[in-house]
């Protein structure tokens, strides 16, 4: 395998350094000469990041494959920065058994792009029913570590439970998508003045809150882990603040969209704005903002989720909930939390790799660009700023809600397992990628 | 004025306007010829994607009395139940040359979408969208109650003072939430009345008074009260107990309506549950407004095509 | 760029009585006379015209208001406009002989706009034109029986008329 030399990078919490890069794996740092042969990359200017790792894509393959399949998401993900995606479990079919996320992990491999960890479903069909041969997937040669229904919640208390203690026994984790059913029937939009003025069903903050709040304690009272997918309102936050303070092992995740957009947006019924759980009120993004600051949010998720157009032009009731995400996160991110000094580039490199492999349980994450540890790198220049549009993105859909926006940051480089996925701020080809054959 | 999609949109003096032009409307009723020429070689469609035979006649003959080619298109049974979109639909019936898309959509924001999602350039008229509004509705509603109280002298004149009240499901009802936008334009003071269940949230946030007891509303001495159509699957989803608790509590039944003042008036959009939230007594007395109700639409919905579609875009000066 | 006035308040008056004369005799007593005027201003020379004829000859005689707004031929050319009050006798336009007023003749659009919303009311034994002003310029096949002045005038040029009843003054002035 050929070596890459990464010239004059700033590193977190360093100066700038070179890092030579060779069978995957971070082999030298310091001041480098180049050797002959070797790719160079200028990273002068640029920010070296851990390979980014999302703990909540949706790859849409098998089944959904008119909206993104495992190519096409992961050089999405590989576009921004990404270098591990977690598949959700919501295919067709489901991915609840050991054979659908086996096919899925082997077609990540096969692409190369990012790793791709499947995310098992945690009830059949996610139906919420009976459980999904959890055990099996887990033992799997896709070692799956996380389980998720989401896009639905376990809402059955008694399931839930026999899950998370299920799981606990193999160190996994049910990420829950904490929505009441009976409290969101027909839910359109944040439940508020605004709902009541457009005449669109609420969705009210207590119906993610009362699950979370039931969550929380049930994890306590069985001993096993939860993770909670895309809190989205201040009173989720302060739960999980009182379940952390109290000792509970629990771990929550926010999205870029909800750090960054309200409920306002759906003023004009444009369906680019719908997703779930959906846009709440400023407050809550300014809460959701300091849980990230301050620890009780662990991670950055993209919730990547990924529609046809025709999805998405229709009236908003008839429109699916969902924005893509992955091309944009790191530039969403660097706009709400760093622009306003309430994170540094090291908490990014926490919340946007290190913390979300360590929920995941996924390995070569925990020692960030150290000498012999596998090679997943980013590289973003902080200073580029664009105006954000669908040609920006990478994926087979377009619902993004930051069209039109000014974000600042570009990932120009991103190093998956010891390869080049972007190159010059451009995916690479899969011919040059050198793509993996499957077994 | 481009489009008419919420009574939001409508100024004291846009709303006063469009009640004058429906003015001079209603009195083609009385003459020798009935017809105006004024949409000669304009095409009116109504695409109606919801049932509603009352509101669809209206339209059609508001835009027929104003001569303008009408095509009327009810979604149910047609293509569109067949999976062609709303976008598909609306850019085919502007090929066939509409100058006016008068939209009705179970959907709140379908006749927004339609407005402003860049998909056809033709003007929107929203005969009713989901949940959100109905915004000829609340002006027929308020060209009865100025014409009921004002008479001849009607003309130029706005609400100021008068007192309205809306009792019922608001929270479902696209009547009421024009009602309040526009009545409060027109400078009444809005009660609305309800059980909590049915009432939006954030209505605190409204230009109104919010009273818990129908009684108590009806003490206040209003100048109209207006009573909303309850679905009766309202009551599956536990909005309340039972039709009988219902009548009773928030029905305007024959004995409240004995106690009304003498000119208060008894309005309805229609159609009526009879013996729910409106008694045959209150219905069918003189002071109900239910038929004046049903002519007076023709004549605003005249008033607003005339306005949207006879002329250039922009505003006399 | 200064107005210049052409007709002043006696010159108005005395044009008016001139009329209001001309079409008693033309009647030539037979029929009861509506006149209707053309909002704005016609509407008050019709008032006037119908008091002077009211003097002359008491109670055979009414007057009323036409607008002619919804049928103006160039509505999609120009802004919307408010259509005014139009306000027709109780006795109706059928077998009447109806007097239109307006305040300046020039293309005569308007004219074959209000010929068009009278037809809509009614079936009158006679149309007639009085109009205060004939400035020419005619776009159409139509002429005044009564004129109270006729007024020779450059298409640039603005004849303005302006009465007591809106305008707290009565004259014709043209401008610039």
């Amino acid at each position: 395998m050929t070596s890459i030399l990464v010239r004059a990078a700033a590193m977190l919490g360093g100066g700038r350094e070179d890092l030579r890069i060779r069978d995957g794996e971070i082999a030298s740092r310091g001041s480098l000469t180049p050797e002959r042969g070797e790719t160079v990359i200028d990273a002068d200017g640029l920010v070296a990041l851990p390979g980014l790792v999302d703990l909540h894509t949706h790859l849409r393959e098998p089944g959904f494959e008119a909206s993104e399949t495992v190519l096409t998401g992961t050089r999405a993900a590989a576009a921004g920065g990404f270098t591990a995606v977690h598949a959700m479990a919501n295919t067709s079919p489901v991915a609840d058994t050991a054979g659908v996320v086996e096919q899925v992990a082997r077609l990540g491999d096969e692409h190369g792009y990012a790793t791709v960890r499947p995310i098992g479903a945690v009830t059949v069909g996610l139906a919420g029913e009976r459980l999904a041969e959890i055990g099996a997937m887990a033992r799997s040669r896709a070692a799956v570590r996380v389980f998720s229904d989401d896009g639905l919640c376990v809402a059955d208390p008694l399931l839930m439970r026999r899950a998370l203690e299920y799981v606990a026994t193999f160190g996994g984790v049910i990420a829950q998508h904490a929505q009441e059913p009976r409290l969101t029937e027909g839910a359109q939009m944040n439940e508020g003045a605004l709902s009541g003025e457009l005449g669109l069903a609420g969705w009210p903050a207590v119906a993610e809150e009362a699950i979370i709040a039931r969550d929380v304690l049930l994890a306590e009272h069985v001993g096993a882990r939860l993770h909670i997918c895309h809190v989205s309102t201040a009173g989720s936050v302060d739960i999980v603040r009182w379940a952390k303070a109290r000792g509970i092992s629990v771990t929550a995740e926010v999205t870029p969209h909800h750090l960054l957009l309200t409920e306002e947006l759906a003023r004009g019924y444009d369906a680019r704005f719908k997703v779930n759980p959906p846009l709440r009120r400023d407050e809550d993004v300014h809460a959701l903002r300091a849980a990230l600051a301050d620890g009780t949010i662990d991670i950055v998720a993209t919730d990547h989720a990924p529609h046809p157009s025709e999805a998405k032009e229709c009236a908003w009731a008839e429109a699916a909930f969902g924005m893509v995400g992955l091309e944009s996160a790191l530039s969403v991110v660097q706009h709400t939390m760093i622009e306003s000094g309430m994170l540094d580039w090291a908490d990014i490199a926490r919340v946007l790799s290190e913390a979300p492999a360590s929920i995941g349980r996924l390995d070569g994450y925990d020692a960030p660009l150290a000498i012999g540890a596998p090679a997943h790198v980013t590289l973003v220049d902080p200073t580029a700023a664009r105006t954000w549009s669908t040609s920006d993105l990478r994926g087979r859909s377009s619902n993004t809600p930051f069209a039109g926006r000014v974000l600042p940051g570009r990932v120009m480089a991103t190093i998956h397992a010891g390869a080049l996925t972007v190159s010059d701020g451009e995916v690479v080809d899969a011919a040059e990628l050198g793509t993996k054959e499957g077994d | 004025m481009k489009h008419l999609l919420s009574t939001r949109d409508l100024d004291r003096d846009t709303a006063v306007r469009i009640l004058d032009i429906a003015e001079e409307m209603s009195r083609t009723a009385d003459r020798a010829v009935r017809k105006l020429p004024t949409l000669r070689g304009k095409t009116v469609v109504n695409l109606f994607f919801e049932d509603s035979t009352r509101t669809r006649l209206s339209f059609e003959s508001a835009a027929k009395r104003l001569s303008a080619d009408v095509i009327t298109f009810s979604a149910k049974g047609s293509s569109v139940s067949k999976g062609e979109s709303l976008k598909d639909t609306a850019q085919t019936l502007e090929a066939m040359g509409a100058d006016a898309i008068v939209v009705r959509h179970g959907v709140s924001g379908a006749a927004e979408l339609l407005a402003h999602a860049g998909w056809i350039d033709a003007t929107i008229v929203n005969a009713g969208d989901g949940t959100h509004e109905h915004p000829t509705q609340a002006l027929l509603d308020a060209y009865t109650i100025r014409s009921r109280r004002f008479g001849d002298d009607a003309r130029g004149r706005d609400l100021a003072g008068l007192r309205i009240v809306i009792v019922g499901d608001i929270l479902h009802s696209r009547v009421a939430r024009s009602n309040v936008w526009l009545l409060t334009a027109l400078g009444a003071h809005v009660h609305l009345v309800a059980p909590r269940t049915l009432l939006p949230s954030g209505i605190s946030t409204w230009p109104v008074t919010v009273h818990e007891s129908l009684d108590d509303a009806l003490d206040t001495g209003p100048d109209a009260v207006m009573m909303l159509r309850i679905q009766s699957e309202r009551m599956h989803d536990a909005y309340f107990p039972s039709e009988r608790e219902y009548a009773r509590e928030w029905g305007l039944t024959a004995e409240r309506a004995t106690r009304l003042g003498p000119d208060t008036m008894v309005m309805h959009p229609g159609p009526m549950n009879r013996g729910l939230e409106i008694s045959s007594v209150a219905a069918d007395s003189p002071a109900s407004t239910v038929l004046d109700q049903v002519s007076n639409g023709v004549f605003v919905r005249m008033a607003v095509l005339y306005l949207l579609v006879a002329g250039e875009s922009q505003e006399e000066s | 760029m200064v107005a210049r006035p052409v007709l002043h308040g006696p010159d108005i008056t005395r044009a008016l009585r001139r009329i209001a004369h001309e079409v008693l005799e033309s009647r030539r007593g037979e029929g009861r006379l509506v006149f209707l005027g053309i909002p704005t201003r016609g509407v008050a020379l019709a008032a006037r015209l119908q008091s002077i004829v009211d003097e002359i000859e008491p109670g055979t005689s009414s007057h009323g208001a036409l607008d002619i707004t919804l049928y103006r031929d160039d509505l999609a050319r120009t802004p919307t406009r408010t259509p005014a009050p139009t306000r027709i006798p109780t006795e109706g336009i059928d077998d009447a002989i109806v007097v239109l007023v307006d305040d300046v003749l020039y293309s005569g659009r308007t004219i074959r706009a209000a010929l068009d919303a009278l037809a809509d009311h009614g079936r009158p034994r006679a149309v007639r034109l009085a109009v205060l002003v004939d400035r020419g310029h005619r776009e159409l096949p139509i002429r005044a029986d009564f004129v109270g002045k006729n007024l020779p005038s450059s298409t640039s040029e603005r004849v303005s008329v302006h009465l007591d009843e809106f305008d707290g003054v009565d004259e014709v002035v043209i401008e610039p």
